[in-house]
Formats: C-alpha cells, sequence, structure tokens
C-alpha cells in the first residue's frame, strides 16, 4: 500500500469525516426547511388576517336597508311641463310624492314629526322614482309599491352600530325616529336586500346610494388607452431590440434606461403627464386619455422586459430552422418567434396591467383623484379610478363608508385576482416546452 | 389581421392624444384645494349635478395650498376655476395671482371647528386653551413648569409627562394625542389658535419670554412636540377616530364633523369652559374653529358653463337646516350670508387691502 499523496485522504477517514458532519449537516438542513416554513406561515397568517378583516367589514357593504313605500304618482307633480323629459322630472316634485307616502306609512303628524320622518329616507329615492317613470312612463297616474333606500344613519342604526343606550342629543337619530323605524318594521315595509346602489350607483355624498359604477368604467377606459398603447409599442420594442439591433453602446445604454425606467416611483410619471399633455398641450385635467398615456408610460419597461425574456426564451433552433429553409429574418419573427414567445409576452402584459389597474399615485397630478359622479361616457370624459375611489370612502366621516370601502376593496381584488387568472391560463393553455 | 387592427388602434389613440389638446374645451367646472372643504363642496357639487342641463363638478382634494395656488395658476381651461382653502389667502398668495393676470373673489361658505376629543370610555378633559398649548408646543419657558432660580426667558423642550403635570386638575395620564400630520390645514389653524394665540400670545409667562426671543406675536409656539406626546396620525381623520376608539388613554385632534358623527363613542373636550357643539361652534363661543373659502376665478365666468349655477347651489345648502350643516359645516350667520351671497353677483375683486 503506497503513501497516500498530500492532500488526498484515506477513504475510511473520509467516510468517517463525512459521517461526522453529518448530523451537522441536516440539522442545518432541517433549519433551513423551519425557516422557510415560519416565513411562509406568517405571510398566510397576514394574508389571512387581512382577508377576514376586509370579509368581515365588505361583506355587509354588499347589503342595505331599504323601505317598500306605496307611492301615487301624480302626473301633474311629478312631470308639470307634461312631455316626460329629464328636465321636466327634475323640475316636478318627485320628493313631495314619496314625502307624502312616508307620512302616510310612519303616521308622521306636524312640522316637527314630519321633519324627523322625512331624514329617514335616502335624498336619492327621489332620483330612483325619475328614473322608474323614464323606463315605464305607465305607471303615471298609479299607485305603486316601489323600494327606497333608507337613510345611512338609519341604516347604521338598523345594524346596531347606534345603541339607544346612548343619550338621544349624543346619536344621529332621535326617539321619534327610532319610533318611526320601528312601526315601518311592525309593517314588515323594511328589508336588508341586496345594494343594487353599490355596483350600479355612482359616486356620492350620501353613502347609501353612493356606488362603484363611475369608477369602474373610468377604470376600464383608462386601461384601455393603457393596453392600446403599451402593449404594441412593448412588444415592437422588444421584437427590435432582442432580434434586430446590433449589440454596440447605444443600445446597450437603452437597455439599462429601460431597465432603471421600471424602478422609477409612479408619481413621476404622473408630473411627466402634468409637465407634457396638461401644461404643454393644454388637455383638460381629469380624462381617462391622460389617465391611460400616463399608465402606458409607467407599464411600458414591465412589458419590454418581460417580452425580451420571453423572445429570449425561444429556442435558436427554431430561428435556425426558419432562416434554413429560406425564410427572412422578418418571416422568422414574425411567423414563429412571436407566436411561441406570445404566451410569455402576454403573462407580463396582464400583469403590468393589474399593476396599473391599482395605481393611483400618478393619476393624482393629473386630477384623477378626484370627487367624480357622472359616469364617464367617453375617454375625454372626466373620470376616475377605482382606488381612488376606496381611497375617497375611507376618508369620509359618515359611517357607512367603512362598509362600502371594505365592499369596493373586495370587487377589486376580485378583478385583480381575475386578471391574474387569465395570466395563469394563457400561459398553460400556449405555453409549449422543448 | 389582428396585429393589424391591434397597431391600427394604437395610432387611432396616439392621434387621438395629440389632437384633442386642441379639440376639447372643458364644459365642467374643476375644484380643487383643502380636504376640509372636499366634503362639503362635494355636496354642494352632487347636488347641482342632479340638474340634468348642467354637468357635476370635479371636485380635487391636495389641501389648502393646492386650491389657493392653482386658482392663480394662470387663465385658461387647463386650469382650476375654483380653489377651495380652510384658511384665508395671504397677500403673497394673492400676488402670485396678480402675477399671473388672475382676478378672484373671496366668498366664505361657513365654519369648522376643531375639537380634542377621546373615547367616552376614558376621562373626559376638561382644560384651558393656555393649557391645551402648554401640553403640545415644543417648547416652553424653562419656569413653565414651577422651577426657580433660572432664567425663566429660556426656552426648553417641553418636559411634561402627564396631563396633571400642568395642572394637577387634568387627568393623571400621560400626554398622548394623535393629530395630522404637517401637510394638514386643520394642523395649521390649530397650531395658531391654541399654540400660538392661546398659549403665547396670551399667557403671562410665555408672553414674556416669547417678546425676549424676539418673537412678540408667538409665531415659534407654532411647532408641535416630536417626542412622541404628539403623534401624526395621517391626513385621514377616520384614522383618528378609529384610534380613539381602541385607545381610551389616548385624545385626538380632528374636525367637528367626525365627532358629529361619533358622537355616540366619542366625548369633545370642553376647552375654556366651552363643549365642542354645533351651537356653541356656530355662535362663536367655542373659539377652537375657522373659516372655509372658496376662491373663484373671474375669466372663467361665462367660459365655464355652471359657475354662477354652482355658487347659488352653496346657498341653497349653507344655512341652518340645509344638508351641509347636516354634514357638520358650521353655518355663517345670517348677515354673513347675505354678504357672501350678493359677492356671488357683484364678484369684488379680491385686492391686498381687503386681506389686512
Amino acid at each position: 500500500m503506497s503513501e497516500p499523496r498530500k492532500g488526498i485522504i484515506l477513504p475510511q477517514v473520509a467516510v468517517s469525516r463525512v459521517n461526522a458532519s453529518l448530523a451537522r449537516r441536516r440539522a442545518s438542513e432541517r433549519r433551513f426547511r423551519t425557516y422557510g416554513r415560519i416565513a411562509i406561515g406568517i405571510a398566510l397568517a397576514f394574508l389571512f388576517t387581512l382577508f377576514v378583516s376586509i370579509f368581515t367589514k365588505g361583506i355587509p357593504g354588499f347589503f342595505q336597508y331599504y323601505v317598500t313605500l306605496e307611492v301615487v304618482i301624480d302626473r301633474e307633480k311629478i312631470d308639470p311641463a307634461g312631455d316626460l323629459s329629464v328636465q321636466s322630472l327634475y323640475d316636478g316634485d318627485a320628493r313631495g310624492i314619496i314625502r307624502s307616502a312616508l307620512y302616510d306609512a310612519t303616521g308622521a303628524k306636524g312640522r316637527s314629526g314630519r321633519k324627523a320622518a322625512g331624514k329617514l329616507i335616502s335624498l336619492g329615492a327621489e332620483q330612483r322614482l325619475r328614473q322608474a317613470i323614464l323606463d315605464n312612463p305607465s305607471l303615471l297616474g298609479k299607485k305603486v309599491a316601489m323600494k327606497f333606500a333608507l337613510d345611512d344613519d338609519v341604516d347604521s342604526f338598523l345594524r346596531g352600530y347606534i345603541s339607544r343606550a346612548v343619550p338621544e342629543k349624543d346619536r344621529r337619530i332621535d326617539d321619534t325616529q327610532i319610533e318611526f323605524i320601528e312601526k315601518l318594521q311592525r309593517l314588515q315595509l323594511i328589508s336588508y336586500d341586496f345594494s343594487d346602489y353599490l355596483i350600479f350607483g355612482s359616486a356620492s355624498r350620501d353613502p347609501e346610494i353612493a356606488g362603484i359604477k363611475g369608477a369602474f368604467i373610468g377604470s376600464m377606459l383608462t386601461l384601455a388607452i393603457c393596453l392600446l398603447l403599451a402593449f404594441p409599442m412593448g412588444v415592437a420594442t422588444a421584437v427590435y431590440l432582442e432580434e434586430f439591433a446590433p449589440k454596440n453602446r447605444i443600445t446597450e445604454i437603452i437597455e439599462i434606461n429601460i431597465n432603471n425606467l421600471a424602478a422609477v416611483p409612479s408619481v413621476v410619471f404622473g408630473i411627466l403627464g402634468l409637465a407634457v399633455f396638461i401644461a404643454m398641450f393644454g388637455m383638460p385635467r381629469s380624462i381617462p386619455l391622460i389617465g391611460g398615456v400616463v399608465l402606458a408610460l409607467m407599464t411600458l419597461p414591465t412589458i419590454i422586459i418581460s417580452s425580451r425574456a420571453a423572445i429570449r426564451a425561444v429556442p435558436p433552433s427554431i430561428r435556425d430552422a426558419a432562416l434554413g429553409v429560406g425564410a427572412s429574418k422578418l418571416q422568422t419573427v414574425m411567423h414563429h418567434v412571436l407566436p411561441l414567445a406570445m404566451p410569455g409576452m402576454l403573462t407580463g402584459t396582464i400583469i403590468g396591467m393589474a399593476q396599473a389597474l391599482g395605481e393611483t399615485a400618478p393619476l393624482l397630478m393629473i386630477g384623477m383623484v378626484a370627487f367624480i359622479v357622472d359616469i364617464p361616457g367617453s375617454v375625454t370624459d372626466p373620470g376616475t379610478v377605482l382606488p381612488v375611489q376606496i381611497f375617497m370612502w375611507a376618508d369620509f366621516a359618515e359611517r357607512m363608508f367603512i362598509h362600502k370601502t371594505s365592499a369596493a376593496i373586495i370587487v377589486l381584488l376580485v378583478f385583480l385576482i381575475f386578471m391574474n387568472a387569465v395570466a395563469i391560463f394563457i400561459r398553460s393553455r400556449l405555453e409549449r416546452r422543448w | 389581421m389582428i396585429a393589424r387592427t391591434f397597431f391600427a388602434a394604437t395610432f387611432a389613440v396616439a392621434a387621438l392624444t395629440a389632437t384633442s389638446g386642441i379639440a376639447l374645451a372643458r364644459d365642467y367646472i374643476s375644484i380643487a384645494g383643502s380636504s376640509t372643504v372636499l366634503p362639503f363642496a362635494t355636496i354642494v357639487a352632487e347636488q347641482l349635478g342632479k340638474n340634468p342641463s348642467i354637468k357635476t363638478p370635479v371636485v380635487e382634494s391636495g389641501g389648502s395650498s393646492v386650491g389657493k395656488k392653482g386658482v392663480c395658476d394662470g387663465i385658461g381651461t387647463e386650469f382650476i376655476d375654483i380653489g377651495n382653502a380652510s384658511s384665508r389667502m395671504k397677500v403673497k398668495e394673492l400676488e402670485y395671482c396678480e402675477a399671473n393676470g388672475v382676478k378672484v373673489t373671496e366668498i366664505k361658505v361657513g365654519y369648522d371647528g376643531i375639537v380634542v376629543a377621546n373615547s367616552k370610555e376614558g376621562t373626559p378633559l376638561v382644560i384651558s386653551k393656555a393649557e391645551l398649548g402648554m401640553a403640545l408646543t415644543a417648547e416652553v419657558p424653562a419656569c413653565a413648569d414651577g422651577s426657580t432660580n433660572i432664567n425663566c426667558d429660556t426656552w426648553v423642550a417641553n418636559p411634561f409627562k402627564k396631563w396633571s403635570d400642568i395642572n394637577p386638575d387634568l387627568p393623571d395620564l400621560k400626554i398622548r394625542v394623535y393629530g395630522p400630520p404637517t401637510t394638514s390645514g386643520t394642523r395649521a389653524s390649530y397650531a395658531e389658535m391654541v399654540n400660538q394665540k392661546g398659549y403665547c400670545g396670551k399667557e403671562a409667562m410665555a408672553k414674556a419670554a416669547s417678546a425676549a426671543r424676539g418673537d412678540k406675536k408667538g409665531k415659534k409656539c407654532r411647532a408641535m412636540r416630536t417626542d412622541g406626546a404628539y403623534i401624526e396620525a395621517g391626513e385621514q381623520d377616520n384614522l383618528i377616530v378609529q384610534k380613539l376608539q381602541e385607545d381610551p388613554s389616548a385624545y385626538g385632534i380632528f374636525g367637528f364633523s367626525y365627532l358629529d358623527q361619533n358622537s355616540d363613542t366619542l366625548q369633545g373636550a370642553v376647552i375654556s369652559g366651552t363643549n365642542p357643539t354645533f351651537d356653541e361652534i356656530a355662535n362663536g363661543t367655542y373659539s377652537v374653529s375657522r373659516a372655509l373659502y372658496f376662491y373663484v376665478k373671474h375669466a372663467h365666468m361665462g367660459v365655464v358653463p355652471g359657475l354662477k349655477e354652482y355658487m347659488a347651489e352653496w346657498v341653497k345648502h349653507w344655512g341652518e337646516d340645509g344638508a351641509l350643516s347636516d354634514s357638520g359645516m358650521i353655518p355663517m350667520p345670517t348677515a354673513e350670508r347675505a354678504t357672501f351671497k350678493a359677492a356671488m353677483t357683484d364678484l369684488p375683486v379680491l385686492t391686498a387691502d381687503m386681506l389686512k
């Protein structure tokens, strides 16, 4: 048996060393796994708390209290001009009609009694009556049962947030009103139903009739502009940089800048939008068109970077094969590389869009963080977006907005999850493995 | 094919973006400014928008300074028409207006009380304005805590840890007050009314010490404590309300409307003998309150439709029984309402003399 050379250890020694270190190495692996589990556990715990808190607060936000009243729709009263126009109905006394039905139901008498009763019902009731007549003019002159939203204070009372034990002067519902509410309850006129206002209503300072429709449509319009600008531009940039551009100093600088742009705080894009589109071009504030352009600038780097990664993941053999049978460079890219890279590009785009959907900071500068009641009909009408709506609601003093805020957050979350699910679906359906 | 339509749409959007600046004239009112005025301005805007012949005004937030600066930025539909503010325009701010050739009219719409409040489960606070200032200002004269044999004109960091250190009648609790951050108009007004005018401008020792450091008006006292006694809780008053409901030993500073909405769980501190109630603020007995304004641009009258109607809408709701008082705004006395109603039609140009 020859002497082992320097640096070489005997097999027996090696085995004993390995055996000696085995326990230590296994322990270290176990530790690492435990750390990983703890980290995931903490993350899940946070997620769980978040979801529980949002859902417990938000689910009641999808419901609200309504009162059913027998309204006598007097043609003269509601439609003074007699032409059933929007203006004529606005000038008419829808309020008086609802009030008298309310006084009948509650039995309110005298000035103070009627004033107390009048505060039970939402200001949005008039609009509902007018709309019902516009939709169905045959209601005119009839006596119909209609469901109206109750005022937010009444709603809070019925939910039990306002206690009767509190002295009368300290509550927003006085004893007379409680009497009326109890009477309506005995008559079974009050119902707790799905809140149609939340989905079909627009922004309002009356929480009982406030809804997300305006913000939702604003978000859609903004995202549509954002997608139309960012996706083609991002993909075209990625294809050019990956497939056609020469690799030199200039393209290197461009690459570095694109990567840096992805890390720029989003509010900076808002300042850019303000300086260029509003100050220089004199475009109006608060419109989804500018919002979409600003968000497109923000999502461009995300799309470019993910698209380039997707193109790079297409094996060179595909390109060689296409070139080998005589395809031109453009044909190779258009017919082979792009379709194969598309799933990756779409995933990146959807993630970028989901990010844009949740942004408020860049919109602050261009006036989209605003209270906007009218529902935008086009990209040049003033509009706001869902996260802004949530932010505004969170700040209003009226209590019912707490639930509305959480309900709106649920809608936004569902929407984001839907977008991410689409991204996963596209990837799994279209992805090809080599 | 799909790619081609997609690119065509992209070009259409790009073209629309490039040309819309020329093609679009704004036909709705654009308002920005104070977040304290916002809840009330939005109520008025929403009511106005119910009229089918007028588009609902767009109301942005941003703070009083954004409102006052924004309205003065220039003439043209890319600038706002009306700036909201919870503090009056200063001569310097008006000079900025004049430099840009902008003429504005000042309309006062009502008052807003600032309250100090805590949970009903906690100890109610009955305090004088001077004591309240002493509790939260950053620096006090060296003798304020009863020390002798030192120069009373020197200023030291606020030494009071408990409310009872200031006055034995006050609660035996650590001083912990949640309030708005420096960007807030509520904080600026509070610091001016309580720290400056209620304490350094009034209490003899602080007044003398202020004069000694060349600060006759006591403006330096506006700084709030940063040692943890005053806790900045963000611009959202609802957040402060929630914290107070959870922690009965803490107090909070916020607008009256939030106390009004939560009067079943919160109680307002009695300041210098008056309760922060609607009536006491309205008749001026409760003195920690400020006026709310908006500034309307003359050059936009008749260019942007609905400005006159918007102002008229305020008149409909700013009374004692109006929708605004129901949301916590304190109405002006009848005579003042008449003055500003007249100003809406006469449109007197705001001048530096009027601000003095």
